[in-house]
Formats: structure tokens, C-alpha cells, sequence
């Protein structure tokens, strides 16, 4: 049984026209415990979306959606918030940090929501994932304070402290130079494989997606799966680097057959 | 559990952070509920300090006055009986024992001749028991009032004013003065206590004992039977009334009887109190005005943290009970700073110059009034909470995040 599992999903909201936009059309995706997923695509091409059903903050128009084999539409409200917080942690491109609050209380307010032990001993909790992301000795220091790779740590730090099942990192890198946004990943994804958690990444930068076992390209509401070439040289292109996914994929391009992207961003069936 | 106590812990946190805008719209709150506490403990001192002083004249609440009166017909060359004192001391005695009265006193006047440094005077004597004291709040400016051990003793003792106390010199009372009561029979009375003269040419007066002046001195004739002053339980007052008038009426055949309260107004300590609560739920319902205000804006700026929230786990229920939370342990905590300012003003209240006299059973705090407050300021944070906190869950998560 996968950890997750999309079938046929779509998404569609109804325009103040009433024309129907479909965001996501025939989305089918599976994802087991510990695996590492990226989605890459254009602006305006679903990515979001995708990641808010997978994160239980949306809800499909039609398709199923398997979380763990129970089927997410058959959750009450109340149960769907209850595993969000539970078995899912979002990594946001703004890093969202709350102002006003220091690094070790942001990172604590997850555990505000959660129980037993995990709310009584939120504060030691927290202290101890900051020092897992290298920030032991900024436990006091307010977002403001701090760089934006370090925000960046902080918002890993609080997506991992009450230990999730899932990372969904939309854009984790979006916000930051390249070198410090490879730092990021490289812990993101460390962090994530010493904690067992599967790890989705939402991203225009290849060369993050690049460090997924698996990757899928979104465009038009359609997933594909991709692979992209030698990840390893990704991170030494330069000059002409691409900055957004490359060329859309050929409208005759059946789903589920494999694309490759070529360090210049062409595709090819 | 775990829920509830994170609810709150959530609340106050967010309070603060944002304590700059909560302390701002929490002022008008706490000077409602100061004002509220404040002023009903500052009226029920005020109460107090006028029941007192009038308890000094009419005896405490409730104190039953019996008099008794031989019947006559009143017809011309007839004189009044003269009172049978045995008869009523055993009828009074009786009475207060029948219906276990704890302080009791007879009460009437006479007149004795005192002999002064400047000569022999007759003084006014206002005869009573030692529990007279109690039931009046007597209190002396300098010596004491009489106790129970002076009623045995030989000499008499007495209870002076200012001008008797004058016109002895002044003697300290720790040397024991003496003045000569020069009736028929002449004795050295010891003076142990004086109190203030009720106004400023007053002649010498004085207390004297029961027993004493039926030893000592001369009823005045035509001053009837002595009376008796009875301090009851107030609740108990009305259903005493005919009871003892009726006994008395049955032990002293002979006599006619009256017995009578005496009575307090409260009408102004309850207009008071009406005016203080409309005054005080006026600036509350003010106060909550601008916590709804400054709740709502708020609410608006922080849309995206309720998205992150919400992105935790949090329910929609949470986050309507948080937002509404912080609203309500704010205001409750304005309301215990609003009691806390109002306890610290009244305990500082110079009694004496504020209200003219000390007062001597200073009315506890009035918990009630601070219960009230912190109610209503409680209840106004919810009101004032519903609004924002209904808007914070129509929030859209997804829009929230990126706003």
C-alpha cells in the first residue's frame, strides 16, 4: 500500500463568467514512505493546486485520493486538519515565518496543535530541531534577524518538528540565491531521509528537482513523468542556465510515457 | 484537555506578541471595570461610614428599642404611677433570656450632682449597660467604655464628655481621677472613659451603670421607666417585634408597650449602585466597541499567519475558538487589572478626610462587584471576539498563505 495515491484527479473552479477553468485534468501520482518526488512546470500550471490536495488543503473536483489506502473525501473536516498536522509538513517559498515570534517559537507552533508530549514539551522539541538545522544558537533571534536561507531552515525546521510522513516544499528554493538554496535542498533532503519522510518539491529550478529520485513535469493540468538528465551536472551548468522548465510537452505526448529534459531544456518523448 | 490548555496558551501568546494593540484596546475595559469595582466599593464605604455614625446615635441595625409606660388615665388631679424598677428589670431580664438577645442594654436618664474644682454641678447621666457600648459603637477619645467587671464593682465608674472631663482639669486618665457624686449619700465615682462632646457650649454629661445609679443617684422623677435597647439580627427584627411585645405586654399588666425599630434608609446606596453599573456598562459596551475595532484590523493582518495555522493542523473550530480566546483572556486579564487598580485605590482612600470619620467595620471588598466586572469585561471580549473570529474562519487557506 503507497503512502499516497492520486487516481485520475482533477480540479476545476467555476469562473465569475461561469466558464469552467480545469487547473488539474487526469493527475495520477503514487508516492511511498521515504521517497523523493519533484514536480516542475510553468507558472499558472497547477503546481499549487496539486500540492494543496496533496496536503489536504483543497479537495478534488473528481478522482481519488488515497492517503495511507482511506480515501481523503470520507475524512470530516476535522479529521482531514487533524492529519494534516499530523502526517504532512509544508515548506513554503516566503518561508511564511510568523512575525513577532522568535525562530524556537515558530518552530514550536506546530506542536501547539498536536498532543500529549508533543504539546507539553513543544519548547525542547523545537530547540532540538533548530539544532538539527544548524541553528542551535539562534534559538531567541526573531525572522527579521535572520538571512534567508537561514528563514529557510527555520520553516524546514517547523515542517519537520512534529515528525511528518510528508514534506511538501512548494518553491523551497524560490526565495534564495543558488548556492544557498542548494545548501537548503542538501539539508531538506537530508533531514528528510534520516526521518523516513517522503518529500515532494514543487520547483522551476531543476536542478532541485534534479536531486529526486523521480520527476514529473505539470503542464496544462497534465502530469507527466520525466527524467531529467545526469542530476549530477545540473548544479555545474553555467552561463545559460534555465530558469523555468523548458519547452511544453507535445500535445500528442500520451501521459504516462516517460519525457526527457536535456540540461538546455529541450524535451523529447 | 491537552486541546483547551493549548487553545489558551495560543490565546495568550498571540496577546503577546500584539501586546502593544491589545494593551491599547484593552484601556477603555479596565477603567470600565476599575470604575465599576472602584466605585461600588468606594459607595459601600461610603454606606458604611454614614451607618455607622448613625449607628451611634440609634444603635446598630437592627436594634429594637422597648419602652414601657404604667397606664394612666390622664385625668386631671391624678398623677402617673410610678414605675415598679424591679418589675421591669425582672421582665427585661426575662425577655432577653427568653429569646437569647447577646447584647442588650436599659437605657434612661437622670441627673446627679457632681462636686467640681469650681464647685457642685448637676450633670445630665444617660444610665445604661455595659453592651450599650457595643450596640451603639461607642467610642471614647481617651480611657474606655464600661465592661462587664465594672458592674461589680462598689464605686461607681463613669463615662464622661469633653466638658465634664474639662472641668475636672483634664487629669490623665491612667492616675484613676475621681469625682465626688454628692447625692444624699456622697461617693468618690472613678471616670474611665471620656468621649467628644456632641457640640461645643455641651454641659458636663456622663454615662453611669445601671446598678450603680440605682445606688447612687436619684431618679429624676417624671422620667418614666428606664427602656430597653436590644440588638437583633436584622432578618429577625419583624418577627421579634410583636413577639416581645406581647410578652412584655403579658409579664408588666399595667404597663402599656411599645417596641419599635430602628430603621435605615438604603434607597440612596441602591440608586448609587444603579447609577455605577449604567455608568460602568456604558464605558464597558464603549471599550468593547474598540476591541472589536482593533480585533477586526487585526484579523485582516494576520490572515496569512491563520493560513500557516491552518496549515499546521489547525480545525476551522480552532481557529475560531482561538481568535475568539484571545479576545476573552484579554479582556479578563484587563478585568483583573481593572480590580487590581480599583483594590489599589480604595485601600489608599484617607477615610477619615474622605468620609469624616473613621470607620470602624471597614466593609470587605466588594467581590461581588469585582465578580461583576470581570464578568461583563469577560463577557464583552466574547461579543467583541465573535466578529473577528467569524471572519478568520472564512478565510480561505489556500489565499491565505500566498496573501
Amino acid at each position: 500500500m503507497s503512502l499516497l495515491e492520486l487516481t485520475d484527479v482533477t480540479r476545476s473552479v467555476v469562473l465569475p463568467d461561469e466558464r469552467v477553468l480545469e487547473i488539474l485534468r487526469g493527475i495520477t501520482l503514487t508516492v511511498d514512505a521515504g521517497e523523493h518526488v519533484s514536480i516542475v512546470g510553468r507558472s499558472g500550471t497547477g503546481k499549487s493546486t496539486l500540492l494543496n490536495i496533496l496536503g489536504l488543503l483543497d479537495s478534488p473536483t473528481s478522482g481519488e485520493y488515497l492517503l495511507e489506502g482511506v480515501s481523503v473525501a470520507r475524512l470530516s473536516q476535522r479529521k482531514r486538519a487533524w492529519r494534516r498536522g499530523e502526517d504532512f509538513g509544508f515548506v513554503f517559498q516566503q518561508f511564511n515565518l510568523m512575525p513577532g515570534r522568535t525562530a524556537l517559537e515558530n518552530v514550536a507552533a506546530p506542536l501547539m496543535y498536536a498532543r500529549g508530549r508533543q504539546f507539553w514539551k513543544r519548547r525542547a522539541l523545537a530547540a532540538e530541531m533548530l539544532d538539527r538545522v544548524g541553528l542551535g544558537d539562534r534559538l531567541e533571534d526573531m525572522p527579521e534577524k535572520l538571512s534567508g536561507g537561514e528563514q529557510q531552515r527555520v520553516a524546514i525546521a517547523r515542517a519537520l518538528v512534529r515528525g511528518p510522513r510528508v514534506i511538501l516544499a512548494d518553491e523551497p528554493t524560490g526565495a534564495l540565491d543558488v548556492d544557498t538554496g542548494g545548501e537548503v535542498m542538501a539539508l531538506l533532503d537530508e533531514i528528510a531521509a534520516q526521518t523516513g519522510a517522503a518529500l515532494i518539491a514543487i520547483t522551476h529550478d531543476l536542478a532541485v528537482a534534479a536531486r529526486a529520485q523521480r520527476h514529473y513535469r505539470l503542464a496544462g493540468g497534465v502530469l507527466v513523468p520525466i527524467v531529467l538528465n545526469a542530476p549530477g551536472r545540473v548544479t555545474e551548468w553555467v552561463g545559460d542556465v534555465p530558469t523555468d522548465v523548458p519547452a511544453d510537452v507535445p500535445a500528442d505526448l500520451p501521459a504516462d510515457s516517460p519525457a526527457t529534459v536535456d540540461e538546455h531544456g529541450a524535451v523529447t518523448a | 484537555m491537552t486541546g483547551f490548555v493549548s487553545t489558551l496558551v495560543e490565546a495568550w501568546d498571540e496577546l503577546r506578541v500584539h501586546r502593544l494593540r491589545v494593551l491599547l484596546a484593552l484601556i477603555g475595559v479596565a477603567v470600565a471595570v476599575t470604575a465599576i469595582t472602584g466605585i461600588t466599593a468606594a459607595v459601600q464605604m461610603m454606606s458604611q461610614a454614614f451607618r455607622e455614625q448613625s449607628e451611634r446615635y440609634n444603635g446598630r441595625d437592627v436594634t429594637l428599642t422597648a419602652d414601657v409606660y404604667p397606664a394612666w388615665s390622664g385625668e386631671m388631679g391624678t398623677t402617673p404611677p410610678t414605675p415598679d424598677p424591679a418589675q421591669i428589670d425582672a421582665a427585661y431580664t426575662r425577655i432577653t433570656e427568653q429569646y437569647a438577645i447577646e447584647y442588650w442594654s436599659r437605657t434612661s436618664w437622670t441627673q446627679a450632682p457632681f462636686r467640681f474644682p469650681t464647685g457642685a454641678q448637676m450633670v445630665q447621666i444617660q444610665v445604661v449597660d455595659p453592651d450599650y457600648g457595643v450596640i451603639t459603637r461607642f467610642q471614647p477619645t481617651d480611657g474606655r467604655w464600661f465592661s462587664e467587671s465594672d458592674v461589680d464593682r462598689l464605686a461607681p465608674t463613669v463615662v464622661v464628655n469633653e466638658a465634664f472631663w474639662a472641668a475636672l482639669g483634664e487629669p490623665p486618665l491612667a492616675s484613676h481621677p475621681t469625682v465626688v457624686l454628692g447625692g444624699a449619700t456622697p461617693v468618690r465615682a472613678e471616670v474611665i472613659g471620656v468621649y467628644p462632646s456632641t457640640w461645643s457650649q455641651e454641659p458636663p454629661a456622663a454615662y453611669a451603670l445601671s446598678g450603680h445609679a440605682a445606688r447612687w443617684a436619684t431618679p429624676a422623677e417624671g422620667n418614666g421607666a428606664p427602656g430597653l435597647r436590644m440588638w437583633v439580627p436584622p432578618e429577625m427584627s419583624e418577627e421579634l417585634q410583636p413577639l416581645i411585645t406581647r410578652d412584655l405586654t403579658a409579664l408588666m399588666p399595667g404597663y402599656e408597650v411599645s417596641v419599635y425599630p430602628n430603621e435605615f434608609d438604603d434607597s440612596l446606596d441602591n440608586a448609587a449602585t444603579w447609577v455605577i453599573l449604567g455608568v460602568g456598562g456604558f464605558a464597558l459596551l464603549l471599550g468593547g466597541l474598540g476591541l472589536v475595532n482593533i480585533a477586526l484590523v487585526t484579523v485582516r493582518h494576520r490572515i496569512r499567519e491563520i493560513g500557516i495555522r491552518r496549515s499546521f493542523g489547525a480545525t476551522s473550530g480552532r481557529v475560531f475558538f482561538g481568535v475568539l480566546m484571545e479576545s476573552v483572556v484579554a479582556t479578563f486579564v484587563a478585568g483583573l487589572v481593572g480590580v487590581v487598580i480599583a483594590v489599589a485605590v480604595v485601600k489608599n482612600i484617607p477615610v477619615d478626610q474622605v468620609f469624616g470619620g473613621g470607620i470602624e467595620d471597614m466593609p470587605p471588598f466588594p467581590l461581588s462587584a469585582a465578580a461583576i466586572g470581570m464578568a461583563c469585561a469577560t463577557g464583552v471580549g466574547a461579543l467583541a471576539g465573535l466578529i473577528p473570529a467569524t471572519v478568520a474562519v472564512r478565510v480561505k487557506v489556500i489565499d491565505a498563505i500566498r496573501y
